[in-house]
């Protein structure tokens, strides 16, 4: 599904050089809601804009798809997160002038899947997170448990095999946070999808089929847990 | 969507909104006015000559334009009917001279001598009494735009013309001139009595030329021929006169300046309102570059905002240049605005507007999607 080999990012230029990640290598499997955790500066974000197509590695390689992200032109890059990756963001990334429900008809437009019956569609993403009476409420309107719940909502649509989330519960109290892990882990169920869920909010670890630890650029503990219920690990 | 996410950025910003549509009414505005008053004056320059119905003209050598120019020296329209080709020649008596008003004042005009049997230039736009009231003693017939001028009320009222009295026995409409100098149409004979001119001089002959001569032909026979005149095309004499009083004297080049200094504001306000509202939007952006988004999908939100910009900013800048133009109906400005105007003015200020749109386009195409990530 996705694959990373030696990855090394470099960031900055001459004296401000930093070198973000050392040679990761992890891939991600289908039906398994994946955790990166570390702390700041760790190289987390780096990593998770790497996946999502956004940074190029300086060094090593990645496959998503099956598809070798080496040479790809921006253009090439915005193809593949159309196909195959869905993001969820900290700070939810919605449109404020656009209610709920065409934030996500937005994602089937740019996917140029809003021909037919996008609103349709759109609708039934968005009762699949909750929100079937909240529709045409704009993010102001909306707390920040429901801001997420769209953005889950917005990066589902499109049907892409990989999400990525960048810390989705920062933002969020215990039982908003709890609300949402509980959904990005149902999602995670889906066989032919992967979550990948970059955090430091520990509260969330019940949550996770495996956590990988990342600490200056270098994945220090790679631990698999098995899951009998949603929220609940099996010791 | 896209037309909904513009739509939305467009109206979201209200002050942004208000400051985009000032910039391009302005601008329309601006430019609608200064065109139109150029094509307007270039109307009021080619008035005379436009209806004459004359094909050549045989003018005083180096003649500028129909209002300023001296007589000629005499004979030329009998010169003229003695050569081949030429089927009529009419004598037009043109020159500014001084009208004194009822209250001892003076006010130059221009005195048009012509007479209506000979099939010359005579006064159109009649909207009070009649063409043949020429023919009565004294007659002159002024424009609605100038009476006040002439500090005349209407028919009956008038004033003297180098000391020998003139009466306003019809009233024109629309009958304008570039200088502001009232036209003053009269008989031929009259107008040569004001002038103190020879019963065979005048300012102009105007001539046709046989169905089977060509037009060329006669031109250079009749230059040939006749001493110490130029003979001229009507489209020639047309375009001399446009060229003098608008390029010669600078007004035309103001004229057009006025207009470009429109575009330029309205190329800059515009400008700087949707790189502003894009800056605002960048995260937003972003987002949809994150999201999967092609360049040229974000391109069109912009595009779509700059047409927006553009149709609304039109319609409205529009709309108060007709008021203008309508409250500027009877004064001796003519703003003229033909539907081809207005439409190469839409086309003019979606081209501004699609322009101004080339910053924000940079901008946005040098994103980097990472920035969603920024805490």
């Amino acid at each position: 599904m996705l694959e990373a080999r030696g990855i090394t990012r470099v960031l900055g230029e001459g004296e401000a050089q930093v070198m973000a990640l050392r040679g990761v290598t992890l891939s991600l499997r289908p039906g398994e809601l994946t955790l990166l955790m570390g702390p700041s500066g760790s190289g987390k974000t780096t990593l998770l804009s790497i996946f999502g197509c956004i940074l190029a590695p300086t060094e090593g390689t990645l496959t998503i798809a099956g598809q070798s992200t080496a040479g790809m032109k921006a253009e090439q890059l915005a193809e593949l997160r159309r196909k195959c990756i869905g993001f969820i963001f900290q700070s939810y990334n919605l449109f404020p002038t656009l209610t709920a429900e065409e934030n996500v008809m937005l994602a089937l437009d740019v996917r140029r899947k809003a021909k037919g019956d996008a609103r349709a569609v759109a609708r039934k993403a968005l009762e699949g997170v909750g929100l079937g009476h909240r529709l045409r409420s704009y993010p102001r309107k909306l707390s920040g448990g429901e801001r997420q719940r769209v953005a889950i909502a917005r990066s589902l649509v499109g049907d892409p095999s990989i999400i990525l989330a960048d810390e989705p519960t920062a933002a969020l109290d215990g039982v908003n946070g709890k609300a949402v892990m509980e959904l990005l882990a149902v999602i995670a169920q889906d066989k032919s999808r992967s979550v990948f869920v970059v955090t430091h909010d520990s509260r969330i670890l019940p949550f996770a089929d495996r956590i990988v630890r990342i600490e200056d650029g270098n994945i220090v503990s790679d631990l698999r847990q098995k899951r009998t219920k949603l929220g609940e690990k099996a010791s | 969507m896209v037309y909904t996410l513009a739509l939305r950025n467009f109206i979201h910003d209200r002050i942004s909104l208000i400051v985009t549509l000032v910039g391009i009414v302005f601008s329309v505005v601006l430019m609608a006015i200064q065109i139109g008053l150029y094509y307007g004056s270039q109307q009021v320059i080619t008035s005379m000559i436009d209806h004459s119905g004359a094909q050549l003209w045989i003018t005083p050598i180096g003649a500028q334009s129909f209002d300023d120019s001296p007589l000629l020296k005499g004979g030329e329209k009998y010169a003229a009917l003695s050569r081949p080709g030429v089927a009529s020649a009419v004598d037009l008596a043109v020159n500014i001279m001084g009208w004194k008003r009822p209250d001892g004042g003076s006010q130059a005009v221009v005195v048009v001598g012509t007479d209506p049997d000979d099939k010359g230039l005579v006064a159109w736009n009649l909207i009070a009494g009649s063409a043949d009231a020429i023919y009565k003693p004294n007659a002159v017939i002024a424009d609605k735009a100038y009476l006040d001028d002439l500090q005349v009320k209407g028919i009956g009222d008038s004033g003297e013309i180098n000391d020998q009295k003139a009466v306003i026995v019809a009233i024109t409409d629309h009958i304008r001139s570039f200088t502001t100098l009232p036209y003053l149409f009269t008989t031929l004979t009259r107008a040569r009595t004001f002038m103190h001119a020879a019963p065979d001089q005048s300012g102009f002959v105007m001539v046709r030329v046989k169905p089977d001569a060509k037009v060329e032909v006669v031109q250079a026979d009749l230059q040939k021929n006749l001493r110490a005149v130029d003979v001229l095309t009507n489209q020639q004499f047309l375009d001399r006169s446009v060229h003098h009083w608008l390029f010669a004297t600078g007004a035309g080049a103001a004229l057009i300046a006025g207009a470009v200094l429109g575009l330029i504001v309205g190329v800059v306000v515009v400008a700087q309102t949707l790189y502003a509202s894009t800056k605002d939007h960048l995260n937003e952006f972003a987002t949809l570059r994150a999201l999967g988004a092609s360049a040229s999908y974000i391109v069109r939100v912009i595009l779509v905002q700059a047409v927006l910009s553009a149709v609304i900013g039109y319609l409205i800048g529009m709309a108060e240049a007709l008021v203008i133009i309508w409250a500027t109906r009877d004064t001796q400005l003519v703003i003229l605005l033909t539907p081809m105007l207005a439409l190469a003015l839409f086309l003019i200020t979606l081209g501004m507007c699609v322009f101004s749109a080339i910053s924000a386009i940079v901008k946005v195409t040098r994103i980097d999607p990472a920035m969603v990530f920024s805490r």
